[in-house]
């Protein structure tokens, strides 16, 4: 089928594409871009993109799809039903499923329940058996099976020598390592950012340190090993001045932040507001600075949404209790576009950050709309207004911290493949 | 003039005038219980339940002797008896007991925010009990009652309050009270047990003991729990008791007219030596005081005006 994607503003940054033009879609593939008007439409569908952005298919790199064995949080349809309300046409969905997803039968499985979903999956497999920090996974059957990149999400590798290892071993297969910095002594039963407000409010608090001495770590151990290494979830204004310090010596490494590390703070947490726990968890003012520096000098290449679906009984009741993650999938773009209405991030570098650097970080052919590359497309509307409504979301979820709050921008088509 | 909330659940944001209403309404009731027959009208009909999530045998008889001596019907749940070892949750529970129709639930609680969470769900009234690391606003009452009795004020006094600051409630719920009444407040301890910015919430740190008692009114020593040796917060309780007990001669570097507090239990010989706290302290006045306020607090919040307390 054909599609004829007309007036729209096409912005495909890898390309360094930034002007008014049509877009050709034939068989699936991107087949033509030209001066609007210079494409004849013959029995193409026609979408007209008038007023809107026209943009590589976004790509959200860190993802929880809770399937299997979490199926009343997220399912493979209802995530990627998400993700496609969102604008992502891929997602990378990380492996602490049940039972984890550290060999081939899972990541099979899991790619058999996303071939007809409405938008890309990519499994991440887990970098250690289980994701026990104990033996590695097997990388060679993770790789042939359809893994890009491993992570054990959700927990740190706490053992150095491992992670050593496991950074070493991934270069046969060029795998990307994705690493959930967190030392766990010190961030022992802590619920909230330690400061002020978790001192005021009585609740054990997560140390800027207890990321930082895990982000000083594997950055050593990717410039030891030459592996490559990428930093999950950054939130300190440590993690960013060391990553950025390691990339001028010219150290493997990649990194992503959240929309809520760049917009909310821990003064979020009060009333015990569960649907502001997560970990890491939200800083302060100056990490907020921090991340919107890393962001604008790109210290930092990615932005993620670590979308974490929990059922509703699970994130009511006492704070303490609560388990920690928010959705993110329907939020993440109009958050992003913030930063582009804040002078923070030019529009170009706000949808790199969301489509050609994590397609460069994973190494896969996605993110650009080069001709005869996959009809990847997202088109986006970026002066509506809307307000965030949790009820009308597509994922099962509906924990969020920003239930009502006015964004400007949106997706109005996702197109995978050439199809809606 | 009257509480503004159905709640009491914290100092914090608590005024002064509210403060002074509860310790003057405690102190008409203190009498009741010096009575032969300890008992007003003022709470006849109405249900109050002790919800402790937490053991307590001190907090919880005192609440009950409250209620009772207001003539109130006072029931009792502790987890351990109850439903919650089924898995029901903290909501779920609540609501079964208002259900009953009871007009006030206190509750005691490990998790901070659990009563905050309650009270903006129920429609009963919610006094906190204890809640984590939080706040314990009825101990800070009778506290602040106990200083006001010996001492005359609060306002300009200093108090020192010694011991484990980060994982106290009695601390953090003293600090907003005795700040809003005026008083000046320092905080000693270990730095492992000091908890980031607690200087915000008025307090000037002190890790030097000595220092932190010299010329002091009031000296509040907190109970060190053993267990948190094993975490690496103290090396061992030896040297805490040297460094951070409360002994006769610390006692004198403090004022003249200091008083010693304790919230209770206490760990003779470790944050206070035996002689100080059966000479020189009025860790049982604190008991006493304690049925008193609370007879207030539940007075108050039932809508109770002052001259009726009689």
């Amino acid at each position: 089928m054909n599609i004829l994607i007309k007036n729209g503003w096409v912005l495909d940054p890898a390309n360094q594409v930034d002007e008014k033009l049509d877009l050709l879609v034939s068989d699936g593939k991107i087949a033509k871009l030209g001066k609007p008007g210079s494409i004849s439409a013959n029995d193409a569908q026609v979408i007209d993109a008038a007023q809107r952005l026209v943009v590589p298919g976004l790509i959200d790199m860190h993802v929880h799809l809770r399937e299997p064995g979490f199926e009343y949080k997220e399912t493979i349809a209802t995530g990627t039903a998400a993700a496609k309300a969102g604008g992502f046409t891929s997602v990378c969905c990380m492996p602490n499923t049940s039972p984890v997803n550290d060999n081939r039968s899972i990541t099979e499985f899991i790619l058999s329940q996303a071939r007809n979903a409405p938008a890309r999956v990519y499994p991440i497999g887990s970098i250690t058996r289980g994701s026990l920090g104990e033996e590695l996974a097997e990388m060679g059957e993770l790789r042939a099976a359809g893994c890009f990149a491993l992570s054990d999400d959700g927990k740190p590798v706490m053992n150095a020598s491992i992670m050593r290892r496991a950074l070493e071993y991934s270069k046969i297969f060029d795998l990307l390592i994705i690493a959930h910095c967190e030392d766990v002594s010190l961030a022992a039963k802590g619920v909230m950012n330690e400061g002020a407000v978790s001192t005021e409010l009585g609740l054990r608090g997560i140390s800027r340190a207890a990321e930082d001495v895990m982000t000083g770590r594997d950055l050593l151990l990717a410039e030891l090993t030459g592996g490559r290494l990428h930093i999950a979830h950054v939130s300190t204004i440590g993690s960013v001045r060391m990553i950025r310090e390691a990339k001028l010596r010219g150290v493997k490494v990649t990194a992503e932040t959240c929309p809520h590390y760049f917009t909310l703070t821990d003064e979020a947490v009060r009333g015990y507001n569960t649907m502001a726990k997560m970990n890491p968890p939200l800083r302060t003012a100056a990490d907020v600075a921090a991340i919107k520096q890393g962001l604008r000098d790109g210290t930092i290449d990615v932005i993620v949404t670590d979308h974490a679906p929990h059922g509703m009984d699970e994130k009511a009741g006492e704070f303490d209790y609560a388990p920690f993650g928010i959705v993110g999938l329907e939020t993440s773009l109009g958050l992003t576009l913030k930063l582009v209405d804040e002078g923070v991030l030019s529009l170009s570098e706000a949808i790199s950050k969301l489509s050609a650097n994590p397609a460069a970080a994973l190494k896969i052919d996605k993110g650009t709309l080069d001709i005869g590359a996959d009809a990847d497309i997202t088109i986006i509307d970026p002066e509506v207004q809307w307000t965030v409504d949790s009820s009308q979301f597509k994922s099962k979820s509906r924990n969020t911290p920003f239930n009502g709050w006015q964004l400007k921008g949106k997706a109005v088509q996702t197109i995978v493949g050439g199809r809606f | 003039m009257s509480i503004a909330s159905k709640n009491l659940l914290g100092m914090k944001g608590m005024t002064a005038d509210e403060i002074t209403l509860i310790l003057d309404t405690a102190a008409t009731f203190k009498d009741v219980s010096e009575r032969d027959i300890k008992k007003v009208p003022a709470l006849r009909g109405k249900t109050v339940i002790n919800l402790f999530y937490e053991a307590s045998t001190r907090t919880r008889t005192s609440f009950e002797l409250a209620g009772k001596r207001l003539s109130a019907d006072v029931i009792n749940i502790s987890t351990s008896t109850s439903s919650v070892v089924k898995g029901e949750t903290l909501l779920d529970t609540a609501r079964n007991i208002e259900a009953m129709k009871c007009d006030m639930i206190i509750v005691r609680h490990s998790c901070s925010g659990a009563p905050e969470y309650l009270a903006q769900r129920l429609k009963s009234s919610v006094i906190n009990a204890g809640d984590g690391f939080h706040e314990h606003p009825t101990q800070a009452l009778l506290d602040m009652f106990t200083i006001r009795e010996k001492l005359g004020k609060l306002k300009g006094l200093t108090i020192t309050i010694v011991g484990d600051i980060a994982h106290s409630r009695v601390a953090r719920s003293n600090i907003h009270g005795l700040i809003t009444m005026g008083a000046h407040v320092r905080v000693c301890g270990p730095p492992t047990m000091i908890p980031p910015g607690i200087e915000d919430l008025g307090a000037n740190v002190y890790y030097d003991m000595d220092k932190a008692v010299e010329g002091t009114d009031v000296v509040m020593m907190l109970r060190l729990q053993l267990e948190r040796q094993t975490a690496g917060l103290f090396p061992g309780v030896r040297e805490y008791a040297g460094l951070y007990g409360l002994n006769q001669s610390r006692v004198e570097r403090a004022a003249k007219h200091v008083i010693v507090m304790h919230p209770g239990p206490m760990n003779r010989g470790v944050e206070i030596s035996s002689d100080v706290a059966d000479n020189r302290s009025v860790i049982l006045d604190q008991v006493t005081n304690g049925v008193a306020i609370r007879m207030a607090v539940m007075f108050l919040l039932s809508g109770g005006a002052k001259n009726s307390a009689e």
